[in-house]
C-alpha cells in the first residue's frame, strides 16, 4: 500500500479543487511528512475552516474537523486541551486565518498550544470567486478590487512569529520536497507551529493579474522564492519583489497543555 | 458523601450542577452577569482533572466546547446577552453535526451591551431562532437557585441523550440571587451519557438516516469520521443531493419532536378550578405565584403555569390550559415573546390573552401581576 492509499479516503475522490491548483501537491507533502514522523490515523485529528484550503480534511483518514469560516484554531484548541496526547494539525488558508479568524491565530500563538498549523496562502479568496484577502499583495486585482488593491498586506510569518509561535516557516508547493521537510520539523515540534505555503491560484488570482495559466504561477514562484539563507545575503534592492523560504523561527517555550497539566498537579495538591 | 446545605448563587448551583454531571472542559469569555460560572468552573475543574480556558472570545469559546465534546469531554461554555449573539455561528455548527454542549445564558437587558446589571428575559426567541437555518433546538428555564443545579444536569443529559446543544436560560435575577440549597449524593442524581458505538470502525456511520440519534465516538477511538458544518451524507462528507439533505434535515427536528414526552417538563399550580391562568417562566414565574396566592385570598380564581422547558415549546400542554379559561396573563421581563407563542397555540375562541412587561432592567413584582388580575376579573 502506498503512503497516499495509507492517509487518504479514496472513496472521496475526485477532489474540488480547480485545475491548476497546488493544493493537491501540499496534501501529499502532509502525508509524506506525516509518514517520516511515523504518526498514527487515529492519533491525528486534522481540523480547518472554510475556504479551498480548508477541504482537505475531507479526503483525509484521520479524525476530522471541518469547522466554520476563520475558527478552526478555537476547535482545535478543544479537541487538544481534552485530548492533549492528539497531533492536531489545523489546515487553513489566507483569508481563514489572517482576517475573520486572525484573532484566534495570533491567541493560539501567544499560548503556545501544540498543533501544527499549515496556512494554505493563494493570496486571495478563491471559494467565493477570488475577492481580496489579508495577504493580496497592494496594487493586485480581485473581484473586490477592480482598481487594485490599496491594502498592505499581512506577511503571515511575520504576524505568527510576533504573536509568539515557536516554529515558523514558509514554503511553496513548487518547492515540494523542502516543503516536506518544513512540515516534518513543524509536526516534530512540540508548541504552536506555523507553516506558510504558498499556492497558485490561476482561476481566481492569476487570471485577474497576468499570470492566467498554472505553469507561469508556477514558474512565478521559482523564480521568485528564495532560500532565506540566500536572501538575507541579498541587498535591498535584490530583495524587491523576492519572497524568502525556509524556517524563520525554531525555540523552545512552554506549552500549553502541559503547563496546564502542572496547573492540574498543583490544584489537585492544594485540595489534599 | 450524603446530601450538603449550601448557601450559594444561581450562576454557583450552575457550576455545581455543571460538575456533578461529570463536565470536564469549560471554555469561556468574561461577561456581566454570568461571569461567576466561569470562576467557579475556573476554580474547581483542575481539581477533578478537568479543564478551563478564557478564550479570546465568544465565539472562540463556542468552538472550543465543541471541539473538546467531540474528543469526549463533556463540556459547557456561559454568557451573557451580546456573548451569546456572538455564539450562535458555532451553535448552529453543533447543532447540524450533532454534538452535545451545553450553552449558558445569563439574560441581561439588550438589545446591543443593554443594561449588563440587570434582569432580562429577552433572549428567549434568540435562543430559539437565533442561529441561522432550521434546527432543533432544547432550552431550560430554571426560577430558582435549586432549579439552576438540576437543570444544569439536566441539560447534561439531554444534549448527551440526544446529541444536540442544550440552553440554559438563567435570568440575572436567577443567576445573582442565593438561596440554601441541598446538593444530593452523586448517587441520587441520574446521569447520561452519549452513546458509544459498538460496531466495527468501517461499519460506523456518525449520520445513519435510519437512526434517530447516532451514537458519538470521541476522536481517538478508532472510528475515524468526518465532521463538517455542511450539510452530509451518512459518513459525514458533504452532499447536494437534495431528497436526502431534506430526510436529514427532518430526522433533526424528529429527534426531539418525537420525544416531547422525555423532554417537555412544566409545573402548575391552583390550575384545577381556575378561571385566570397566569403563563410565566424563570424568576417572573416567583413573582406570579406570590400574586396568584394573594388573588386567592381575595376570592380571584387564579392559577400559575410555568414551563420548565420553554425550547421546544409545550404546544399541547399550553393549549391544554389555556382552553380551561377564558383569560390567560402572560408577564415576562421584555416587551412580549413568549405571549406570542401562547396565542399561537391557543384555541381560535374568545380568549383574551395580555401581558404585563417591563424592559427597564427591573423585576416585575407581585403587586404588578395582582393589578392585572384584579383588572380582568
Amino acid at each position: 500500500m502506498s503512503i497516499y492509499e495509507k492517509y487518504m479516503r479514496i472513496d472521496k475522490f475526485p477532489h474540488i479543487w480547480c485545475p491548476g491548483c497546488g493544493y493537491g501537491i501540499a496534501m501529499k507533502s502532509v502525508m509524506r511528512a506525516i509518514d517520516r514522523v511515523g504518526i498514527k490515523n487515529d492519533d491525528i485529528t486534522m481540523v480547518s475552516g472554510i475556504g479551498c484550503s480548508s477541504r482537505t480534511p475531507g479526503y483525509l483518514d484521520f479524525n476530522t474537523l471541518h469547522t466554520t469560516h476563520g475558527r478552526a484554531l478555537p476547535f482545535a484548541t478543544g479537541v487538544k486541551m481534552a485530548k492533549p496526547e492528539m497531533n492536531i494539525i489545523v489546515v487553513t488558508g489566507d483569508g481563514d486565518a489572517t482576517a475573520i479568524g486572525g484573532n484566534h491565530f495570533i491567541h493560539a500563538a501567544r499560548r503556545n498550544i501544540d498543533m501544527t498549523v499549515l496556512v494554505y496562502n493563494n493570496y486571495i479568496y478563491g471559494m467565493t470567486g477570488g475577492q481580496y484577502s489579508p495577504t493580496t499583495p497592494q496594487g493586485k486585482f480581485a473581484t473586490t478590487a477592480p482598481y487594485g488593491n490599496i491594502e498592505p498586506p499581512f506577511d503571515v510569518c511575520n504576524l505568527a512569529a510576533a504573536a509568539g509561535a515557536s516554529f515558523v516557516a514558509r514554503g511553496t508547493v513548487y518547492h515540494a520536497v523542502p516543503l516536506d521537510k518544513l512540515i516534518e520539523q513543524a509536526l516534530r515540534k512540540k508548541g504552536f507551529s506555523v507553516v506558510e505555503v504558498l499556492n497558485p491560484c490561476p482561476t481566481s488570482f492569476g487570471r485577474r493579474n497576468k499570470q492566467p495559466t498554472p505553469v507561469i504561477m508556477m514558474n512565478w514562484m521559482k523564480e521568485n522564492c528564495i532560500p532565506k539563507v540566500k536572501y538575507d545575503k541579498m541587498s535591498d534592492e535584490e530583495k524587491v519583489g523576492k519572497i524568502p523560504i525556509g524556517v524563520f523561527v525554531d525555540i523552545e517555550k512552554p506549552e500549553y497543555t502541559e503547563q496546564y497539566q502542572l496547573l492540574i498537579d498543583r490544584a489537585q495538591s492544594l485540595a489534599k | 458523601m450524603a446530601k450538603k446545605k449550601v448557601f450559594l448563587q444561581g450562576n454557583e448551583a450552575c457550576a455545581e450542577g455543571a460538575l456533578a454531571a461529570g463536565v470536564k472542559f469549560f471554555a469561556g469569555y468574561p461577561i456581566t452577569p454570568s461571569s461567576e460560572i466561569a470562576e467557579v468552573l475556573s476554580r474547581r475543574l483542575p481539581m477533578v482533572g478537568g479543564k478551563f480556558i478564557q478564550m479570546e472570545d465568544e465565539i472562540a469559546s463556542m468552538g472550543a466546547v465543541i471541539g473538546a465534546s467531540l474528543a469526549g469531554a463533556k463540556s459547557i461554555t456561559a454568557t451573557s446577552g451580546p456573548g451569546f449573539s456572538l455564539k450562535q455561528e458555532n451553535l448552529g455548527f453543533a447543532c447540524i453535526t450533532e454534538v452535545p454542549v451545553v450553552v449558558v445564558n445569563v439574560m441581561r437587558g439588550g438589545p446591543s451591551t443593554g443594561l449588563p446589571t440587570c434582569t432580562s428575559q429577552s433572549d428567549v426567541m434568540q435562543a430559539r431562532w437565533g442561529t441561522h437555518g432550521d434546527h432543533p433546538i432544547i432550552a431550560l428555564v430554571p426560577w430558582s437557585v435549586e432549579e439552576s443545579f438540576h437543570l444544569t444536569v439536566r441539560a447534561f443529559n439531554l444534549s448527551e441523550k440526544y446529541r444536540t446543544p442544550v440552553i440554559l436560560l438563567l435570568d440575572e435575577v436567577v443567576g445573582h440571587m442565593r438561596e440554601a440549597i441541598e446538593i444530593p449524593d452523586p448517587s441520587e442524581l441520574e446521569i447520561v451519557n452519549r452513546k458509544k458505538p459498538t460496531c466495527k470502525p468501517e461499519e460506523y456511520l456518525p449520520y445513519d438516516l435510519n437512526n434517530e440519534v447516532n451514537p458519538l465516538p470521541a476522536f481517538g477511538e478508532g472510528y475515524r469520521f468526518h465532521v463538517t458544518g455542511l450539510n452530509h451524507d451518512a459518513t459525514g462528507f458533504p452532499t447536494n443531493d437534495s431528497k436526502l439533505v431534506q430526510k436529514d434535515e427532518e430526522r433533526l427536528m424528529n429527534k426531539l419532536l418525537n420525544h416531547l414526552d422525555d423532554i417537555l417538563t412544566w409545573e402548575e399550580y391552583m390550575t384545577d378550578d381556575m378561571e385566570i391562568l397566569v403563563y410565566a417562566y424563570g424568576s417572573t414565574a416567583r413573582s406570579a405565584i406570590a400574586a396568584v396566592k394573594q388573588a386567592r385570598e381575595e376570592g380571584i380564581k387564579a392559577g400559575l403555569f410555568r414551563p420548565i422547558t420553554l425550547w421546544p415549546f409545550p404546544d399541547d400542554k399550553t393549549r391544554e390550559m389555556v382552553s380551561k379559561v377564558k383569560k390567560v396573563i402572560v408577564p415576562e421581563v421584555n416587551l412580549g415573546m413568549i405571549i406570542g407563542e401562547v396565542k399561537r397555540v391557543s384555541p381560535k375562541e374568545d380568549i383574551n390573552i395580555v401581558g404585563v412587561n417591563r424592559a427597564d432592567g427591573e423585576t416585575i413584582v407581585p403587586q404588578q401581576i395582582l393589578d392585572k388580575i384584579k383588572e380582568l376579573s
